[in-house]
């Protein structure tokens, strides 16, 4: 059973973070970290502009590469899950890969298929790839004999078996790892998007702001990425509670 | 419809594990339609084995068995399965549960293969059957919660009520009683006692519960942990008396199983 996180727990995180955020400025007064209260406004009024659209193309990229790591992680990991024959040969090199930050793989990424979108958006995918497929196939796997013995009993042959025991077994699986990786996604992201593009929070942040020392807008990109994360975090955290009703019963 | 005398025929068969010695050689054996049979024997005997042969999730490697009248070669939608893990969706509600196989068949469709060719989907008496059962068995109050939510006797009970609710003319249970505290087990078991009294149905249990064979069995068969050639096979009164426990007729038959059950560990 987990513990479930109120709106209310947020919106009070959100306000604890703010004043904090506001005590910090007051103490340090110097330009390199400006009150919220400066940043808002500036926050508000780009994101209908031009930091909207940096927004934007930050968050597809994420996006695209979420479904791009789904759709070739979740078969993967059922069908490894599912023959054990086949995991024991390839498990030493998943567990060897797993580890390994992705993102110094990001020139190799750049030479070998080109400075594109789809550079970027694979390297993130590739990141979530490994997040998504180590927990669906040990869902996969921890699945009990006598589950799918009952099941079959009642009538199930292999469609509804991925139907009624694969498929539900390892969405919220598959939402957890979501969640818990989409914050490296971002961070690998925001380093992706320096260099190599036009539009992005990194190359906003980096290049647009921080580099002509305009600090105010530069923490109009960051608040972009914060809620960028955040937002990515709680829709799935939502989805997570939907699906997965029986992981947060009391 | 054609009522053949005999809902399980099994006739010469073969069975072993892996490249193991066999389990069963030439073993043959009849259980009549409305029929309630208890089978008993030592670990690694093939208890449950013969059970998921007669569901069809093992096949044999010799010989035939017939259910319904029909040679078996997968699982057979009219037969209905409870093991000792209830095998409940973790993620869905007692209700959903239930509701599982009634889903299956509707996936389907009546094909024949995975529910009955004469399957009509009658969502409104579905519903109703539902609901009987859940009330039947005394969990229609814990619809709505999930399996971790329940006692193991509760969650048993969803899974006997999955079952029943595909109406099955045959049901197989695999020790479904054994992980149970004593009270809870006596009681579970005089509710399918009841339940085979009203319904008429074939009922075939694997226990390794002495009392358990005595109480569900008006046939009880012993099996061997060494190869099984023979059906050795009580015929057990005892069940339509409706005797206590505490009887002595109860208590002399556990006697007498006990004495054939080490009969059968010695000839190893």
């Amino acid at each position: 059973m987990r513990k479930k996180t109120s709106l209310t727990d947020a919106l009070v995180g959100i306000l604890m973070f703010f004043i904090l955020w506001q005590v910090a400025a007051m103490l340090l007064h110097r330009d390199i970290l400006p009150s919220p209260l400066t940043v808002a406004p500036i926050f508000c009024r780009g994101m209908l502009g031009k930091l909207g659209l940096h927004f934007l193309a930050s968050t597809g990229r994420v996006l695209a590469a979420v479904l791009l790591a789904l759709l070739f992680a979740v078969p993967l990991g059922l069908a490894l899950g599912q023959t054990p024959k086949l995991d024991r040969i390839v498990a030493p090199l998943i567990a060897i890969i797993y580890p390994i930050p992705k993102i110094v793989f990001l020139p190799v990424i750049y030479v070998l298929i080109g400075i594109s979108d789809f550079s970027k958006i694979l390297l993130i995918a590739i990141i979530l790839f490994f997040q998504i497929l180590v927990v669906v196939r040990d869902q996969a796997a921890g699945l009990r004999k006598e589950l799918f013995l009952s099941v079959r009993s009642l009538g199930a042959g292999r469609r509804a078996l991925f139907r009624y025991v694969y498929l539900p077994a390892s969405i919220s699986a598959v939402l957890t790892a979501l969640r818990l990786s989409v914050g490296t996604a971002v961070a690998v992201l925001f380093i992706a998007e320096q260099s190599l593009t036009d539009y992005g929070l990194g190359y906003y942040i980096v290049v647009e702001t921080y580099q002509v020392l305009m600090y105010p807008e530069m923490y109009a990109g960051i608040l972009g990425m914060a809620v960028m994360g955040v937002a990515l975090y709680f829709l799935i955290y939502a989805i997570e509670l939907k699906v997965g009703k029986h992981l947060f019963v009391e | 419809m054609n009522r053949p005398e005999a809902m399980i025929e099994i006739s010469g068969l073969r069975f072993a594990h892996g490249g193991g010695p066999p389990v069963f050689d030439g073993f043959s054996c009849s259980l009549r339609r409305g029929e309630t049979w208890t089978v008993i024997g030592p670990s690694g005997c093939g208890k449950t084995t013969l059970l998921y042969l007669i569901a069809g999730l093992n096949h044999p490697q010799g010989g035939k068995i017939r259910v319904g009248g029909q040679p078996l070669s997968r699982p057979r939608p009219a037969t209905g399965l409870v093991l000792q893990d209830h095998g409940l969706l973790p993620w869905a509600t007692v209700l959903d549960n239930t509701c599982l196989g009634l889903k299956i068949r509707r996936f389907y469709g009546p094909d024949g293969r995975h529910s009955p060719d004469n399957h009509l989907s009658d969502q409104k008496r579905e519903e109703e059957r539902v609901r009987y059962w859940l009330n039947w068995l005394k969990i229609d109050h814990l619809a709505a919660m999930y399996p971790a939510q329940l006692s193991r006797g509760q969650r048993q009970r969803a899974a006997i009520a999955r079952t029943l609710v595909m109406e099955p003319d045959l049901l197989l249970m695999d020790e479904p009683f054994s992980a149970l505290d004593a009270p809870i087990r006596e009681d579970l078991q005089n509710v399918m006692k009841t339940f085979h009294g009203q319904s008429g149905l074939t009922l075939f249990t694997v226990t390794h519960d002495i009392e358990e064979a005595v109480t569900l069995g008006e046939k009880i068969l012993i099996l061997s942990a060494s190869v099984n050639t023979e059906a050795t096979i009580v015929d057990n009164q005892q069940f339509h008396n409706g005797t206590s426990r505490q009887s002595p007729a109860f208590l002399e038959r556990c006697v007498q199983l006990k004495e054939l059950l080490s009969d059968q560990a010695g000839r190893r």
